[in-house]
C-alpha cells in the first residue's frame, strides 16, 4: 500500500486520481500514524517550499517520515517541491529543509521566463527501475522556479535543459524524487509511477 | 528544451462543453469528461475549464464536473469561473485541478491574486485577461482596454498595466483573451499578445481566435506566446472539420514550432 501524503499545499488528489487509474493500492496519509501504516510513500508537492515544510512540521509528519523512510529505508518518491525538500536549503524564503539529503535549491536565473512551465525533456543519466520502459529522453510536464543543486553527484538521476541544464530526477537509495509532474504527463508519467509501486528501493 | 503548449478551452455550462462566438450565442458540443478524455487520447498538452456561468449565477464552481473530468486526464488541468477566494481555490484544487483561473474577480478584488499564489504558490494562480482594441487614448495607452465579466463590461484599465500589475501580485501565467478575435477562427490578436510577452517575465497564452495551425505557429512565434489555447477548431460544430491534436502538432511541427513530440 502506497501512502500519498497529504497536506494543505499539495495536490494529493491528482496523485490519488493516477494511481486509481493504474489500479494501484493507496491511500491518503495525513498523520503520523497513518504514514506507520504503509509500506511505500509518495509525497507530492506543488506550492512554495516553506509552506509544505511548515505544514508538515505541523502535521507531526516530519519525525515519521525521517523515521520510515530514512531508518527503515522504505521506497519513497518526491514530486516537485516535495524533490526540492529533500535538500538541506532552498533560496526560496530562505528556507531550512529536511536535509535528507546533501545540496541546496535555487532560483533559476532571469534571463529565462519564471515558472518554467510545460513538457521539457529529461536526459537519465544512468539505469533505474524508475526508468523502465520510458522513450528515450521522454518529455514530462514541470512547474517550477526553483531547482535542486545536490552536492552528491551520485544522486543525480536525470537532468534537463532550462537556462543551462539542471538537475531534474535525484535517486539515493530508497529515496527518488521527481522535478515533474509524474501525475500529469501523460502515459510516460504513469509509467514512472507504475514502476515506482513494484521497486524494491534498493 | 521546453516545448510550445497545446491547451484546450473548456467553457462548461452545466457539465457540457460549449462553444461561443464572441462571448456569444453557446451552443452545446459534449459532456465534459467526455471530451476531456479523448483530448487526452490525443494527447492534448493541457485543458482549461471555465464555468462560465458560475459568476453570473452568483453560485459556486460545479465542482462535481471538475471532479470527474480530473479523475481522467493526466495532464495540466486548469479550472475557473465563479472563484471568489482562497477558500473556493482551495476546494477546486482538491477536486484535482492544478491551477486556478481568475479574471473577472481579479479585477474587482486584486488582492485575490496575492492572497492565491500566498496560499498555494505563483504557479498555481493563472490571470486571464479579455482585452478589446478600443485604440490608444487618455488611460489606455497600449489602445487595449480590460473588460469583465463575459466581455460585456469595460473597466477602463489599460490591458499591458493591468498584466503588470498582475504579475507583480503573484500571477504565474498570463492568458490573453481577444475579445475581437473569439471563436472567429481570424487569427490570435498578435500586437497585444506579444506586447504582453514583452511587458512580463511569467508565461504568456495566447486566446481566442486560432483557426489554422498557422494562427497557432503565429501566436507562438510572432506573438512570443509559450502556448495557444485552441477551442474551436478540435470541437466546434460551426466548424466544417475539426481537427486533431496530432495533426495539429504534425503541422506545427512542420512550420518549426517545437510541441512535444507524440508518444505510441
Amino acid at each position: 500500500m502506497i501512502g500519498v501524503v497529504d497536506y494543505r499545499a499539495g495536490n494529493a488528489p491528482s496523485v490519488m486520481y493516477a494511481l486509481a487509474r493504474l489500479g494501484i493500492d493507496a491511500r491518503l496519509v495525513s498523520d503520523a500514524d497513518a504514514v506507520r501504516e504503509v509500506d511505500r510513500i509518495i509525497l507530492p508537492g506543488v506550492g512554495a517550499a516553506g509552506a509544505t515544510v511548515a505544514s508538515l512540521t505541523e502535521s507531526g509528519l516530519v519525525d515519521a517520515l525521517t523515521e520510515r523512510v530514512l531508518n527503515e529505508a522504505i521506497p519513497f518518491l518526491g514530486i516537485c517541491v516535495g524533490l526540492q525538500i529533500l535538500f538541506e536549503h532552498s533560496e526560496e524564503g530562505d528556507t531550512d529543509c529536511l536535509g535528507w539529503l546533501p545540496g541546496k535549491v535555487q532560483s533559476f536565473p532571469a534571463s529565462v521566463r519564471v515558472p518554467q512551465i510545460g513538457w521539457n525533456s529529461v536526459r537519465f543519466v544512468r539505469d533505474h527501475a524508475l526508468t523502465k520502459g520510458l522513450p528515450e529522453d521522454p518529455y514530462l510536464y514541470f512547474v517550477n522556479s526553483f531547482h535542486a543543486v545536490p552536492a552528491d553527484a551520485d544522486d543525480v538521476l536525470g537532468v534537463t535543459d532550462y537556462a543551462g541544464e539542471f538537475c531534474s530526477v535525484v535517486a539515493h537509495k530508497n529515496i527518488a524524487a521527481t522535478q515533474f509532474h509524474a501525475e500529469k504527463s501523460g502515459e510516460v508519467g504513469l509509467r514512472i509511477l507504475t514502476n515506482f509501486a513494484t521497486w524494491s528501493g534498493f | 528544451m521546453l516545448t510550445k503548449r497545446l491547451i484546450a478551452c473548456f467553457d462548461v455550462i452545466n457539465g457540457r462543453v460549449t462553444k461561443a462566438v464572441r462571448f456569444q450565442d453557446n451552443i452545446d458540443v459534449a459532456a465534459a469528461e467526455d471530451l476531456a478524455q479523448s483530448l487526452y487520447q490525443d494527447q492534448i498538452d493541457e485543458i482549461v475549464f471555465y464555468d462560465i456561468t458560475a459568476s453570473s449565477e452568483k453560485r459556486k464552481i460545479d465542482l462535481e464536473t471538475v471532479r470527474r473530468v480530473a479523475e481522467h486526464i493526466f495532464v495540466p488541468f486548469t479550472v475557473g469561473g465563479g472563484i471568489r477566494n482562497v477558500e473556493d481555490m482551495f476546494e477546486v484544487l482538491k477536486a484535482g485541478a492544478e491551477k486556478i483561473s481568475i479574471d473577472s474577480m481579479a479585477v474587482r478584488d486584486p488582492e485575490i491574486i496575492r492572497n492565491g499564489a500566498t496560499e498555494f504558490g505563483r504557479q498555481c494562480i493563472v490571470l486571464s485577461t479579455q482585452v478589446k482594441h478600443v485604440g490608444i487614448r487618455d488611460g489606455i495607452p497600449s489602445g487595449y482596454e480590460v473588460f469583465i465579466d463575459g466581455a460585456r463590461l469595460a473597466t477602463g484599465l489599460d490591458a499591458l498595466d493591468w498584466v503588470r500589475r498582475a504579475e507583480d501580485l503573484g500571477a504565474g501565467e498570463i492568458v490573453v483573451n481577444s475579445i475581437d478575435r473569439d471563436g472567429t477562427g481570424e487569427g490570435y490578436e498578435i500586437e497585444i499578445t506579444r506586447a504582453v510577452a514583452d511587458s512580463v517575465n511569467v508565461p504568456v497564452i495566447a486566446s481566442g481566435g486560432a483557426g489554422t495551425a498557422q494562427h497557432i505557429a503565429d501566436g507562438l512565434t510572432a506573438g512570443a506566446a509559450q502556448a495557444a489555447i485552441i477551442s474551436s477548431m478540435l470541437y466546434s460544430p460551426r466548424v466544417e472539420r475539426n481537427a486533431t491534436v496530432r495533426e495539429l502538432k504534425d503541422a506545427l511541427g512542420a512550420l518549426g514550432v517545437q510541441m512535444r513530440p507524440w508518444v505510441d
